[in-house]
């Protein structure tokens, strides 16, 4: 029978028992669902976008292990977080770039943006789109001037000078120039992703895909990409520019510029957005409403990218104005207590 | 079906490994190991010293106070009576007896002449003479419970829910002693004065909430049963009052607040057993359960046998079992030692080999929200957290951490394996300790100010 004197019990606190989710099954299943967007991107522009991702993960690992390494903190690259941000840097970067920039942006978002403030959990802004920020910064015309042409066929692996690029969407929305636009690219086209942009936003389609398979892993909630895409389309449905139909200039708009990446990869991050549903609706709304400003006023065609830049430095007000109802205590009375 | 609550989770429930398995009795133990703190108040005063001979039913611990007596569960001789181990952790003054196998029945326990035709007042008494308290593992005294809910409660409730994973007591209880808990919802309803009992089932036990129906409609009894939606903590009092009623406990209150009282399965029983037979509680049913038990089992035995004995009846232990737990894997408490007895409030024990618990070194917060959105008590332990990690009593009472539970959903679904729960404990601890810490430089500002009037004078 048992030596029930010698067992070596451990008496830790409860509950004694853990779901099986953990932080690298979450980040795994965001790598998954950014796996149909490069696919695409591979068969679209070639096998530089295959290397240029992989040269951004690498550097992101390297980038967060030495730093730790560096500083003696417990190590962290397990957790995958470092191989997400490797990739989404990659997503929102020309495919035509050169290698090692994009090394400067993983850099940048790793160790400025998410080390220096702590780890993960701890930056207040995504690493990735603070890496890119850094990059269109630093190099303005590599990072927005020449969009690579998918349907010009692939990017060469090395060397980038003959590359055929054309205008995104976006230029010519911006300009508002639909008739441009229509001629160019389909809204089919815009859809599936045979337009100029960087190299993971441009499938609407296979970022929707990869979207759904993370809100049916419970990996997000609708509430954020809901909220975002839903402003975007009823703002630019009543607005059209250029003299464009409604319905038509909604489906461009909605379709291109990342939003999608944006919505369901950016605007979900948890580290940088709303902890309740609530706030992740305010959330979504609030980068919508940018998105749209950025996109009609701002001197850039792109606005995703700072908009959810901006909103994330909001995210401390909003967590702090949006708590849940207490438990008990019924609506009215909640308002009394707030009032006094 | 019935409303539901905000939050939950859904642990696998893991109780397979005994739902199917008839209540045992466990061989009678040779020693019983009688703790004086089986429920929730002040300890009782041992009645016997050694060398005394004891009979089955009789009183061996008086209450003072909040209490319920305690009965010895076996008939033979007081070796000792001295501070034993026990499942809340450290010492306690126990007795211990020495079982001579005659479960010779004590004098004290009579049954009632007509059970049916006892007053409320004469319920209550037979209830607390019983020394019955909260079975589920709360173990407030229930005759407390009744008296002071009497006249305010308007909705009682039996707790079937039994959201605990691995647990399977009162499943079986509904299965094979049905009539018990019919009878014993009819006693409530007596001293209550409702019309109807509810009994709250998660719908994970179909075939208990027929066995359940069928006693109901052959007595035609007072009372329905109610199926839950399967989610943890179901069980929990509050939950379970939301759910059937759909009215909130105020913060800081009782179900009493909102016209409910709430009794478990095993209570029940327990009160139809003393006014019928006139036992009080000697007897416990305890699920043995979890990765490091060579053979599961739910098992009845007298209150005091040592765990030991339970776990032999089940095939011993595992090699590298590391953790003994008395309770359900979400509040249970995990034990130092397997030296300890079954108490009134045991309905549990579970043994670990396996990391069920999937602990990593250094959880950080990656700020997902899901624990948010798992509190049934509508908290952000997240921030909680924070605030108890640097003693921020000020903030803490803000966020109300005093309405924390501690039922461990948010640290069970935590990605990042934050442990939650236990810096809530902690941080309870730190707003009690400030609060007691004001009251008493209150106080003593009080008595200077007295003080300095006085020699003013
Ligand atoms: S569940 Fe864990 S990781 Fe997620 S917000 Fe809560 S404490 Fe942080
Ligand atoms: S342990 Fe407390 S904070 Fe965590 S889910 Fe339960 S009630 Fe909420």
């Amino acid at each position: 029978m048992t030596d029930y004197k010698n067992l070596k019990l451990i008496a830790t606190s409860s509950p004694h028992i853990r779901a099986a989710e953990n932080t690298r099954t979450i980040m795994l299943d965001v790598i998954i669902a950014m796996m149909p967007a490069l696919i695409w991107a591979i068969v679209k522009f070639g096998f530089r976008a295959l290397i240029l991702t992989a040269v951004s993960v690498i550097g992101c690992i390297v980038f967060e292990w030495g730093y730790r390494k560096i500083m003696k903190k417990p190590q962290s690259v397990n957790d995958l977080s470092a191989v997400v941000t490797g990739i989404l840097l990659a997503f929102v970067c020309p495919v035509n770039m050169p290698y090692w920039m994009i090394l400067v942006g993983d850099f940048f978002a790793i160790v400025v943006v998410k080390q220096l403030f702590g780890g993960i959990g701890k930056n207040f802004i995504n690493p990735a789109l603070a890496g890119r920020a850094a990059l269109v910064a630093s190099y303005a015309g590599t990072m927005s001037g020449a969009w690579a042409d998918p349907q010009a066929g692939w990017v060469p692996v090395v060397g980038t000078a003959d590359v055929v690029t054309a205008a995104t969407p976006l230029a010519y929305m911006k300009s508002g120039d639909m008739a441009g636009l229509t001629s160019q690219y389909s809204v089919t086209d815009m859809f599936l992703g045979n337009i100029g942009g960087s190299l993971g936003e441009i499938s609407a389609l296979l970022l929707i895909v990869g979207g759904l398979y993370l809100i049916w892993r419970k990996v997000i909630s609708w509430h954020t990409p809901v909220a975002y895409i839903a402003t975007v389309a009823v703002l630019t449905f009543l607005f059209p520019k250029g003299g464009a139909d409604n319905v038509q200039f909604m489906l461009y708009s909605i379709f291109s510029g990342g939003l999608m990446l944006g919505a369901f990869f950016m605007a979900t991050d948890y580290t940088t957005s709303p902890v309740t549903k609530t706030g992740q609706l305010i959330f979504g709304v609030g980068c919508g409403l940018l998105t749209v400003f950025i996109r009609y006023f701002g001197s850039y065609p792109e606005g995703v990218c700072y908009s959810i830049m901006i909103m994330n430095l909001v995210v401390a007000l909003i967590d702090k104005a949006v708590k849940p109802s207490r438990f008990g205590v019924v609506k009215s009375a909640n308002k009394e207590a707030a009032a006094k | 079906m019935a409303q539901a609550f905000f939050g939950g989770v859904h642990p696998h429930d893991m109780k397979a490994a005994t739902n199917e398995k008839a209540i045992e009795q466990l061989a009678p133990p040779a020693v019983v190991v009688i703790p004086m703190s089986m429920h929730f108040g002040a300890p009782c005063t041992p009645l016997v010293k050694a060398g005394d001979h004891v009979k089955v039913g009789q009183k061996i611990g008086e209450f003072h106070g909040l209490g319920a007596p305690i009965h010895a569960s076996v008939s033979g001789t007081v070796k000792a009576v001295e501070p034993r181990p026990y499942s809340m952790g450290g010492n306690i003054m126990s007795v211990v007896i020495d079982n001579d196998f005659q479960d010779e029945v004590s004098e004290e326990v009579k049954a009632p002449a007509d059970p049916n035709a006892l007053s409320v007042e004469e319920m209550v008494e037979i209830v607390k003479n019983a020394g019955i308290v909260g079975m589920g593992g709360a173990t407030f005294p229930t005759h407390v419970k009744i008296t002071s809910g009497i006249g305010k409660v308007s909705t009682v409730i039996i707790n079937g829910a039994e959201c605990e994973p691995y647990i399977t007591g009162d499943h079986r209880t509904m299965l094979e002693r049905p009539e018990e808990i019919i009878g014993g919802a009819k006693f409530l309803a007596k001293m209550f004065g409702v019309d109807k009992v509810v009994i709250g089932v998660e719908d994970n036990k179909q075939n208990g909430i027929d066995a359940m129906n069928k006693v109901i409609a052959e007595q035609k009894a007072p009372v329905v049963v109610e199926p839950l939606r399967c989610r943890y903590p179901q069980g929990g009092e509050k939950q379970l009052c939301q759910a059937i009623t759909g009215r909130q406990v105020p913060p800081g209150g009782l179900p009493a607040d909102i016209g409910c009282a709430v009794f478990n399965i095993n209570t029940t029983c327990a009160i139809y057993r003393a006014l019928t037979t006139g036992m009080p509680v000697v007897r416990k049913i305890v699920t043995v359960s979890g990765s490091g038990v060579v053979e599961p089992k739910n098992l009845e035995c007298p209150i005091g046998t040592p765990v030991t004995n339970l776990l032999d009846a089940c095939g011993g232990l595992k090699d590298g079992t590391f953790k003994l737990i008395a309770g359900g894997p979400m509040m249970g408490m995990a034990q130092y030692t397997a030296d300890i007895p079954v108490a009134k409030g045991t309905g549990a024990i579970l043994a670990f080999c396996e990391n069920e618990e999937k602990t990593v070194e250094n959880p950080q917060c990656i700020r997902c929200g899901k624990c948010v959105s798992v509190c049934p008590m509508h908290l952000e332990p997240l921030f909680m957290y924070q605030y108890a990690s640097k003693g921020m009593v000020e903030e803490l009472n803000d966020a109300h951490i005093m309405d924390c539970m501690e039922c461990g959903a948010c640290s069970y679904i935590c990605p990042a394996r934050m442990h939650l729960t236990h810096m809530f404990k902690t941080g309870k601890q730190l707003v009690k300790d400030k609060a007691a810490a004001d009251r008493a430089a209150a106080e003593a500002k009080k008595k200077a100010e007295e003080a300095k009037e006085a020699a003013a004078k």
